[in-house]
């Protein structure tokens, strides 16, 4: 299984992504979450405007395996949420990166030094394989 | 056939001890359901439990074993069963193979063989049967779908066409192999389970890959095979049956027989349905946007609490949400609108008619 990865990411373990651009960012799941859950059904969004500290259940991704919840990589504050989603949630599964979940507003951008950039989260996700 | 599983990249899940592909990397579980509606899979099946029972008592025994009438059996013929407990509750759901009068063939779920054996021996002391647990012995695969025929056809010399649904041969030549071949399955699609000595079993599967290649038939792994089931409403031991809901509760009242000579739990299931205060099972269907799961508490507007999802998710051949739900006995008659309670949001579903996908079998 050939994993894709964004180099303009920074991952968590539990296998969400942020994209961020100063104070904001786009979060979504990554392509070994996607694999992991099989074909995606559903996603419950969040509500604009809720806030989140970080590893924060942030919302739930369905698939026909079952209901997995997303985490908060940060602490955050949601500005806007990716509607399309609702509609075609298979673009999870298709796109994992472009399939942004929520758009937030990051409460600490520091912390974004704990997650893991592209080559980490890669090693990372070799070593689960390798299990 | 696990290494044949691994080497078609199925992902291996541990099922009661067993290690089973829930999916295929190249599929996945909508692609591998929507390939067993419209042409065929195939399905390893080798964890289900198999007991035969034989003795010059078999035929009477067997009859007071389960739920449903087993004197309508003809040799080569297979009925669909419930065995149940003194107090109706079900000790589990199998197929019953009629071999001759003094042969039954019996085929128990997986999770539940270690109960089930004991239980048959338990009712078997004093009686003349005996019972020969025989889950070890035999590897099966499930070939299921509209295409499913024509692929048997190209292994079997016998004509595949007259085996009418819920028959079996029980000794067949597969190539080299040594077979017993059922029209049945766990689908709501045609399609037939194919039991071989257990370590004939590798053989069967690319036999069988093989013979259907020409059709596009893909391996389908546990995943799909209950997403199948539920779209067709076949019962799932542990869910829409259990030791605590009966057969009548889980929709299967017309695989027990009340009229018959004396069954393990026939009181405590006649009791039942002459008083009808007993739960039901309901189809349901999402209008909004959400998925039922197992266990999600089932409501009416007012609030007032019916029951429970017993089986949920998406289906895969209509694209909607659907649950199977256990309600209360005065619930039945609730036309709703009915709420799933989905983490905490309500969420509005409809009563539709059993089954979700009408089942395609061969007459």
């Amino acid at each position: 299984m050939e994993l894709r990865f964004d180099t303009a990411c920074k991952y968590t373990k539990d296998h969400e992504w942020i994209r961020l651009e100063g104070n904001q960012g786009y979060v979504g799941i990554s392509d070994y979450a996607q694999h992991a859950m099989g074909d995606v059904v559903f996603v419950e969004l969040p509500e604009v405007g809720a806030s989140f500290d970080g590893g924060d259940d942030f919302c739930v991704v369905e698939s026909v395996k079952g209901a997995n919840d997303v985490y908060t990589p940060l602490g955050c504050t949601v500005l806007e949420v990716n509607e399309s989603l609702e509609d075609e949630p298979e673009k999870v599964n298709q796109e994992p990166y472009e399939s942004w979940i929520a758009k937030v507003e990051v409460t600490n951008s520091a912390e974004a030094d704990q997650l893991m950039d592209k080559d980490q989260y890669e090693a990372y996700c070799a070593s689960l394989e390798e299990e | 056939m696990y290494e044949d599983h691994v080497k078609l990249k199925g992902k291996i899940v541990d099922f009661g001890g067993w290690a089973l592909p829930v999916q295929y990397d190249h599929l996945g579980i909508k692609k591998e359901h929507l390939q067993v509606r419209s042409v065929a899979g195939l399905f390893d099946v080798s964890h289900m439990g198999e007991v035969w029972i034989t003795g010059e008592e078999a035929a009477a025994f067997v009859y007071n074993l389960v739920t449903n009438d087993t004197t309508l059996l003809r040799d080569g013929q297979i009925q669909y069963n419930i065995m149940c407990y003194p107090s109706g509750g079900a000790v589990d759901d199998l197929l019953v193979y009629k071999c001759g009068d003094n042969r039954f063939f019996l085929v128990i779920n997986a999770s539940n063989i270690d109960k089930d054996v004991a239980w048959i021996e338990e009712q078997a002391k004093g009686k003349k049967v005996t019972v020969h647990h025989a889950s070890s012995e035999y590897a099966e695969v499930a070939l299921q779908g509209p295409k499913a025929e024509k692929i048997l056809q190209k292994l079997i010399s016998e004509d595949v066409a007259q085996l009418p649904f819920f028959h079996f041969y029980e000794k067949v030549a597969l190539g080299n192999l040594e077979a017993l071949i059922s029209r049945t399955g766990y689908t709501g699609e045609d399609g037939f389970e194919i039991y071989v000595p257990w370590n004939d079993g590798s053989r069967l599967w690319n036999m069988v890959m093989e013979a259907g290649e020409e059709e596009n038939l893909e391996p389908a792994g546990l995943g799909a095979r209950d997403s199948l089931r539920f779209e067709a409403c076949l019962p799932l031991y542990g869910h829409e049956i259990s030791q605590d809901i009966s057969p009548l509760e889980g929709g299967l009242g017309f695989f027990v027989k009340l009229d018959k000579k004396g069954f393990i739990g026939q009181e405590a299931l006649r009791e039942s349905k002459e008083k009808g205060r007993y739960r039901r099972n309901i189809a349901l269907e999402m209008l909004e946007k959400g998925v039922p799961r197992e266990g999600y508490p089932v409501h009416l507007e007012s609030g007032d609490l019916l029951g429970y999802v017993t089986t949920g998710g998406y289906s895969p051949s209509l694209d909607k949400n659907i649950a199977l739900a256990l309600i209360s006995p005065e619930a039945f008659e609730e036309e709703g609108p009915f709420y799933i309670d989905i983490r905490g949001k309500k969420k509005e579903a409809k009563r539709v008619k059993k089954p979700f996908y009408k089942k395609n079998y061969k007459a």
